[in-house]
């Protein structure tokens, strides 16, 4: 599928049928992957069935003192993390203008546009009345000073941004050559719409947890959770950029020209470089916070030990693995340093909304085997939805050539 | 009103009772006057353990009669059926019952929280939740520090429950139910003023009996629900890690620096836009 051959195939046919054709999968069905998450995703949506017939507690092991589960603390809170490579690369490109960038910012943009659905999905399961969600956008009811309404307006504001940073990609899709000069137009405007509402709701998330003052173990909670989760957003979305590229370019070999592979190795050196900076402002605030906060009295106990541990194994070391890997140029160092990285973002989110949440509490949150279930499916219907468009619209491989700008 | 807390200061003065709790007082907000919240007294040296405001609070709300009883060492706990409770404590003045319930909080947590205000301090003081509006996020529930809402996990149109002081009754001229059948008049409804003053009037007329300590008056920046104890009020199951300032002020600082990131941040990002754009145009042809 190359695509040169792309538009002029289509020229023949009705966009109907184009659609249709384009709808259908493509490509060998037996693979791993597949084998794997399509029984996963199946068993998740019958558990979702059985939500909505029974209540949240049929499936979900949430308790009246721990009410945020996985879904909330791994789809929706981790998972806003992870996808914050979007404005970050969207920073560095259309504000910054460092071009070697370019070639891997749309995939970076459909994974954060993609991220932010399937997780906007994620809160509705785990509403007990979605049917009442539009309540605070309708506004009839406008709980202003609420830190979700603004997380929630926030989310829904981003998620039209990247809709329209990413739109040219679908106009060069459809060849849809007017609408792909207006669209693209309209990009930088929603580059810096979308990066404000990031850094708002970035750290809204953290801000999330301000009230539960004396509920979150004194580790962990401090007036400074919106600032460190706003740092913290800034490595967590670079090393996925990292993680997911270095699976992409494997998987969507075929998509990636040859010049841009061999920029590859470059752009993640710098990403790098950026993580580990990241990284080293991040410690530094904790180790602020720790001295601020007189958290000594709480080092030698169990949650201790548990903090120490994601502080120096999934902070510290892989701030130094990323110094390693740009100072010897070896990408290897790199994509460690990004899983250790991951790992660590997906303890300090869970630890902040429910492991040190209520870590006095008599009876503790364990998720139920279908609570996990749902949360991995939702990971996995994003990442088919995420191969379909990869292998339609020209995101890893070049625009067609009408669409002269690259990518912009 | 002002010359009664006078008076009461100095009667304090002079039995030196407790000087902390006057520094206290002092410092409490000056709101207290504007609102005339309706609030709750509850005076647990009262107390009888006779769980009548329990059973009266499922009959009027329509929940399960109530089927354990207060016993020392077992912390019952309030639930989706069950909005108060009454446990009782070995302390050092013997036996001592405490009834439990959504404590009213002059600014909620639980407001602030809610998205569509469907938590929301009334005019008149309970703090209630609307059915139709509630969205059954459960941020209330992370963000209140008595840990009072509950949800119906088991409801596939759930409900948060909790105590809403009988709004319903009050808006019809009716007491709380629980405070109209308390046998041992335990449990006294009046405005938070009166009820200040005569929380007050009781430590001072009988400072033996009482700890000199109103818990709700500046806890959580003040609620509408009051307590008095004979003991001091961890020994009856009282976190004393509440904070004295509201919990809303909490994400203060968050909320106003919204808008100004808003202004700020887009600006600052267009200006660099500007000055790499320039830079860039004599090499590259961007749009
Ligand atoms: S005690 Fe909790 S539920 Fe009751 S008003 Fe205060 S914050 Fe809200
Ligand atoms: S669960 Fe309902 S009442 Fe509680 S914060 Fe959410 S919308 Fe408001």
């Amino acid at each position: 599928m190359t695509s040169s051959a792309f538009p002029l195939k289509k020229e023949k046919k009705s966009i109907g049928r184009f659609l249709l054709d384009e709808l259908k999968p493509r490509g060998k069905w037996l693979t791993p992957f597949n084998i794997i998450s399509i029984p996963v995703m199946l068993v998740g949506a019958a558990i979702i069935v059985i939500r909505f017939i029974n209540g949240i507690g049929a499936v979900s092991n949430v308790t009246q003192d721990i009410p945020w589960g996985v879904w909330k603390g791994f789809n929706v809170i981790t998972g806003v993390a992870f996808a914050g490579g979007a404005y970050i690369l969207t920073f560095v490109v259309y504000v910054l203008k460092v071009d070697k960038f370019h070639s891997i910012v749309r995939v970076t943009v459909l994974n954060g546009f993609l991220a932010y659905v399937f997780y906007a999905g994620a809160l509705v399961l785990d509403l007990g009345k979605p049917w009442n969600i539009f309540n605070p956008i309708i506004g009839n009811n406008f709980g202003a000073n609420s830190v979700l309404f603004l997380v929630a307006w926030h989310f829904l504001l981003y998620i039209v941004a990247q809709a329209i940073e990413f739109s040219p990609a679908v106009a060069e899709w459809l060849n849809a050559r007017r609408a792909h000069k207006i669209l693209s137009g309209l990009t930088l405007g929603a580059v810096i719409f979308g990066i404000t509402l990031s850094t708002l709701h970035q750290s809204g998330l953290g801000a999330l947890f301000l009230m539960a003052r004396e509920k979150i173990h004194p580790l962990w909670y401090s007036e400074f959770i919106p600032l460190l989760f706003l740092m913290s957003s800034v490595f967590a979305g670079l090393s996925m950029v990292i993680f997911e590229g270095s699976i992409s370019e494997r998987v969507f070999a075929d998509q990636i020209t040859s010049e841009n592979r061999k920029q590859r190795k470059d752009i993640i050196l710098s990403l790098s470089r950026i993580c580990a900076f990241s990284i080293f402002v991040y410690l530094f605030m904790q180790i602020l916070v720790f001295a601020h906060g007189h958290r000594w009295a709480y080092i030698n106990t169990p949650m201790g030990y548990w903090f120490l541990l994601e502080m120096l194994g999934f902070v510290v070391a892989p701030m130094l693995l990323f110094l390693l890997s740009f100072k010897r140029a070896n990408i290897r160092w790199a994509r460690v340093a990004a899983v250790l990285t991951i790992v660590g973002i997906i303890l300090n989110r869970l630890n902040v909304s429910i492991i040190a949440f209520r870590w006095d509490a008599a009876v503790h949150y364990v998720p139920s085997w279908m609570e996990i279930v749902v949360a991995v499916s939702i990971v996995f219907v994003e990442i088919w939805i995420f191969r379909w468009v990869i292998n339609r619209m020209p995101v890893l491989r070049e625009s067609p050539s009408w669409a002269n700008n690259k990518h912009v | 009103m002002s010359i009664d807390r006078r008076n009461f200061f100095k009667v304090l003065g002079v039995t030196g009772a407790g000087l902390a709790f006057g520094k206290q007082a002092q410092a409490e907000p000056a709101g207290e006057e504007e609102t005339e919240f309706k609030a709750i007294l509850y005076d647990s040296t009262r107390c009888v353990g006779c769980q009548s405001c329990e059973f009266s609070c499922a009959e009027v709300h329509n929940l399960p009669e109530p089927e354990d009883f207060p016993e020392v060492g077992v912390l019952r706990k309030t639930n989706e059926n069950r909005r108060t409770v009454v446990n009782a404590y070995d302390t050092s003045k013997g036996e001592v019952y405490v009834k439990r319930q959504c404590m009213h909080c002059n600014q909620p947590a639980c407001g602030a929280a809610c998205l569509t205000q469907a938590m929301l301090k009334t005019k008149e003081g309970p703090v209630i939740w609307r059915e139709n509006k509630c969205m059954g996020c459960r941020y209330c529930m992370i963000s209140c520090p008595f840990d009072i809402p509950k949800f119906e996990y088991n409801s596939p149109n759930p409900k948060i429950t909790k105590c809403n002081m009988c709004f319903e009754r009050q808006q019809e001229g009716q007491l709380p139910a629980c405070v109209e059948n308390c046998p041992a008049e335990a449990l006294v409804f009046g405005t938070r003023r009166e009820l200040m003053a005569e929380a007050r009037r009781r430590i001072v007329e009988n400072p033996d009996a009482y700890y000199p300590h109103i818990y709700g008056e500046n806890e959580a920046g003040g609620t509408s629900f009051l307590y008095l104890s004979p003991v001091p009020f961890e020994e009856i199951g009282f976190r004393t890690n509440i904070q004295n300032a509201s919990y809303p002020a909490l994400t203060k600082g968050f909320l106003y620096s919204v808008p100004a990131v808003f202004v700020l941040v887009p600006s600052v990002l267009l200006g660099i836009h500007k000055a790499t754009k320039s830079n860039l145009d004599k090499t590259n042809n961007y749009d």
